[in-house]
């Protein structure tokens, strides 16, 4: 019965300890208290007869009670990581659940299984485990604890349990069934703010993530140009005399700024990219829970229309009615705290991305500008040398 | 130093215009006249300033007192004139010779040319520059009427002596191979230079994109808003600033620009050396031909095969009178040669003494002028990390508060 989990962060199952209820209301910049570490590392293809796949080493340490063992280790390949998330998803139909990278890369002529699409991939796939990790809710999720821990034959066999295709599809049914535009006539202001501000945020999102790109692509081409500019220098040396060593300084700068630059370039693809990307994808769940919540309110707002009209089966309705209305408000308040949650750390990472593509271009121009310093010193000494070599008799 | 015209008078290529007028073919033209302006500098006892004279030229008027200097004193390497047109552009400049930038630099680079040439100890002293300067109607009559053309020694001569001159001086063979290798190495350099300005301008405009999304991305939230909206101020701060600092770039290619033309000249300097040598081998070889068959009537002995010696033995020897008519002009014209040869041999070991000292010149002239362009080149880069360090720091500043 997933309905009931909303509302109740404690599964049944699990052993309310003093431990697990700190590690409840734990903030993501209070890393001490963090009690499981997630790595994904080590990838390796796999090659059968029908298929060719990736698998990722999942490596889990943990002093939580609730496992077995203090240290795991595990491989997991991406269909495994899709169904984590529909798990999830279901499990928490109003909860942000974090971002996959995508099957396919359509932009770009990214072989499916490039290095550098591998590691991509990988990169994420670490951040979505670790933002799970993070997540007060999600991450005593019992399928959680079954993706890190069992071996493949046991997740093979758990996958197979559980509620089956018919019933989600009858679920998906009813919930298209309450109505298309369900739950926008009674929906609480917060959440048409909520849905405005994410129409907003994610257009934005999208045009950052563009400009990004496109400043990458800039600098590539800056780098590429660069690389022959300064061994021209070294070339005229060669033909000259007294301005042979002024030349080779410059040559020697430029191809110091022009190593500069790939650092440079390389910060940008390691942090600022892979985040935009990240939220690009972020605002789409996020416009996906919002109808998911407006879903279960349209579910109610069914219900409460069908009471009005009709006269038999009262009670029944009546009873039904209050399900739903716990339902809706368990939904609420789950959307409500991970909205707040997500919008603090959107902030974060936000702030510490930005502060470090700050950080990335200081560090270059700080580089350049120390080398043609130093050239120019060099130079007027010469000058000063020339100078007092004249003066003399 | 010499007392050069450069000392004694200011002189300034102070504006351009557009004019219109109609040219040898009676069709209407536009084109770019530039004012000169020259005043006496005055001594620091007078105290008072000389009034400033001034008359319009244009372009081609320039290009016809270089044709004459380069004429009239083939040992000195004459400086150039700027380009005639645009050339190594990248996007953002326009070729088209009359955009008001390249008007502008090429006004700069007409005063350079003026000011190269008046403080040459050579140049400055001609009459035909002076009056460029002085002397507003007229000046082209009486350059053309000196006849320089004439004297201008043909392309062709010029290359057949190139490939056919058998002892030409190492010097200047060594300087032909230099003049080329600058030529080749600056021109490949200001290819590249204008890719990277192109690639370099569009980093800094990319980054102008942010101000507007940082904005509109600021109206949504309410703590990161202030952050947001100043960061993206900074970012349209950095990306207008790549504008003046590629301006600046510009005139650092304009000065190596100057030595790849002034290598043309260098080149030409070589080219006349060859000419004169080729005619001075061709002379002697002329000389030594005749000589030999003057010995040759004399003795009476045919060392050398010739026609005239193989129909005489057909068709008979030649009178004894004839034979001494033939001595005597080849005489009379052996003595004109050795004349001739003795003046040329002159004429070329002063040509070879003069043009190496003011190669010389220019040399030390090269060298100064290049290290000044290099090191202006770095403060150049100096500057536009210090903007950058500057930008970015109150960006990341901005980015902290977010």
């Amino acid at each position: 019965d997933t309905s009931l989990a909303e509302g109740n962060s404690f599964s049944p199952s699990m052993p309310i300890s003093p431990s697990s209820m700190i590690n409840q209301y734990k903030f993501e910049d209070e890393p001490e208290l963090r009690d499981l570490f997630i790595t994904v590392d080590d990838p390796e293809s796999h090659i059968t007869a029908i298929e060719t796949f990736i698998t990722y080493r999942v490596a889990t340490k943990t002093s939580r009670g609730e496992f077995d063992s203090s240290e795991y280790e595990v491989r997991r390949r991406y269909q495994d990581f899709l169904w984590l998330k529909s798990k999830l998803e279901e499990a928490h139909p109003t909860l942000i659940i974090p971002p996959l990278p995508e099957k396919f890369i359509m932009k770009g002529m990214v072989e499916r299984f490039s290095d550098e699409f591998i590691e991509t991939r990988r990169k994420a796939l670490h951040k979505f485990l670790n933002r799970i990790a993070d997540h007060p809710t999600l991450t005593f999720n019992e399928d959680f604890k079954i993706f890190l821990t069992a071996q493949a034959w046991e997740l093979s066999s758990h996958k197979k349990q559980g509620p089956g295709l018919l019933s989600r599809m009858g679920q998906t049914v009813r919930a298209v069934a309450s109505s298309v535009r369900g739950g926008v006539k009674n929906r609480p202001e917060m959440f048409t703010e909520m849905n405005n501000y994410m129409e907003t945020f994610s257009q934005k999102i999208n045009v950052l993530d563009k400009i990004a790109h496109r400043i990458y692509k800039e600098e590539r081409e800056y780098f590429s140009e660069m690389k022959e500019y300064g061994p021209i220098h070294t070339l005229w040396s060669a033909s000259e005399e007294d301005i042979a060593d002024s030349l080779k300084g410059v040559a020697s700068c430029i191809d110091k700024c022009c190593k500069a630059t790939e650092k440079r370039m390389a910060g940008l693809s390691e942090n600022l990219l892979p985040i935009l990307h990240e939220y690009v994808l972020y605002s789409e769940i996020l416009m996906g829970v919002l109808k998911r919540r407006d879903q279960i309110q349209g579910e109610l707002d069914s219900r409460v229309d069908a009471l009005a009209n009709k006269k038999t089966e009262k009670d029944l309705l009546s009873e039904e009615i209050g399900k739903l209305e716990d339902k809706v408000e368990c939904a609420n308040n789950a959307l409500k705290a991970d909205w707040d949650r997500w919008k603090q750390n959107m902030q974060c990472d936000m702030r510490s991305t930005f502060m470090n593509v700050a950080e990335n271009n200081l560090r270059y121009y700080e580089e350049c500008l120390a080398t043609w310093e130093s050239f120019l010193a060099s130079q007027t000494v010469d000058l000063h040398v020339e100078e007092d070599s004249e003066d003399r008799p | 130093m010499e007392d050069c015209l450069a000392k004694k008078m200011e002189i300034t290529v102070s504006e351009a215009e557009k004019r219109t007028g109609r040219n040898a073919m009676n069709m209407q033209e536009t084109y770019t006249a530039y004012l000169i302006e020259t005043r006496a500098v005055e001594s620091q006892n007078e105290g008072q300033c000389a009034p400033v004279d001034s008359l319009w030229r244009r372009y081609s008027e320039f290009e016809l007192l270089r044709n004459y200097l380069s004429v009239t004193y083939p040992h000195i390497v004459v400086p150039p004139l700027p380009e005639k047109r645009a050339d190594f552009v990248w996007h953002k400049l326009s070729a088209d010779n009359m955009d008001p930038d390249f008007v502008e630099r090429r006004r700069i680079g007409l005063e350079n040319f003026l000011l190269r040439v008046a403080s040459h100890p050579v140049l400055c002293q001609d009459k035909m520059f002076y009056s460029f300067l002085t002397q507003e109607g007229g000046w082209k009559e009486m350059v053309n009427e000196t006849g320089f053309q004439l004297k201008a020694d043909s392309r062709l001569k010029a290359l057949n002596a190139t490939f056919r001159v058998k002892n030409p001086d190492k010097r200047f063979t060594e300087l032909k191979h230099y003049s080329d290798e600058l030529q080749s190495v600056i021109s490949h350099l200001l290819r590249v230079r204008a890719r990277v300005a192109d690639r370099l301008y569009g980093v800094y405009k990319v980054h102008g994109n942010y101000g507007r999304v940082f904005s509109e991305w600021s109206a949504i939230e309410k703590e990161m808003g202030d952050g947001l909206q100043s960061a993206g101020h900074h970012m349209d701060v950095y990306a207008a600033s790549i504008d003046d600092i590629l301006e600046e770039e510009e005139h650092y290619a304009d000065q190596l620009k100057e030595y790849l033309f002034y290598a043309e000249a260098l080149r030409a300097v070589c080219r006349k050396h060859e000419l004169m040598q080729y005619d001075l081998e061709m002379a002697a070889q002329d000389l030594t031909s005749k000589k030999q068959q003057c010995e040759e009537l004399a003795t009476g002995t045919v060392r050398t095969f010739s026609l005239k010696g193989m129909t005489s033995k057909l068709f008979g020897q030649e009178t004894p009178e004839q034979r001494e008519a033939k001595i005597k002009v080849l005489e009379e014209q052996i003595q004109e040669g050795e004349e001739q040869l003795k003046s040329k041999n002159l004429e070329g070991r002063d040509f070879v003494k003069s043009a190496w000292a003011d190669i010389e010149r220019f040399k030390e002239q090269k060298n100064h002028d290049l290290k000044e362009a290099l090191i202006s080149y770095a403060v150049m880069q100096i500057s536009m990390c210090k903007k950058g360090i500057q930008v970015w720091t109150n960006a990341k500043e901005c980015f902290s508060k977010m």
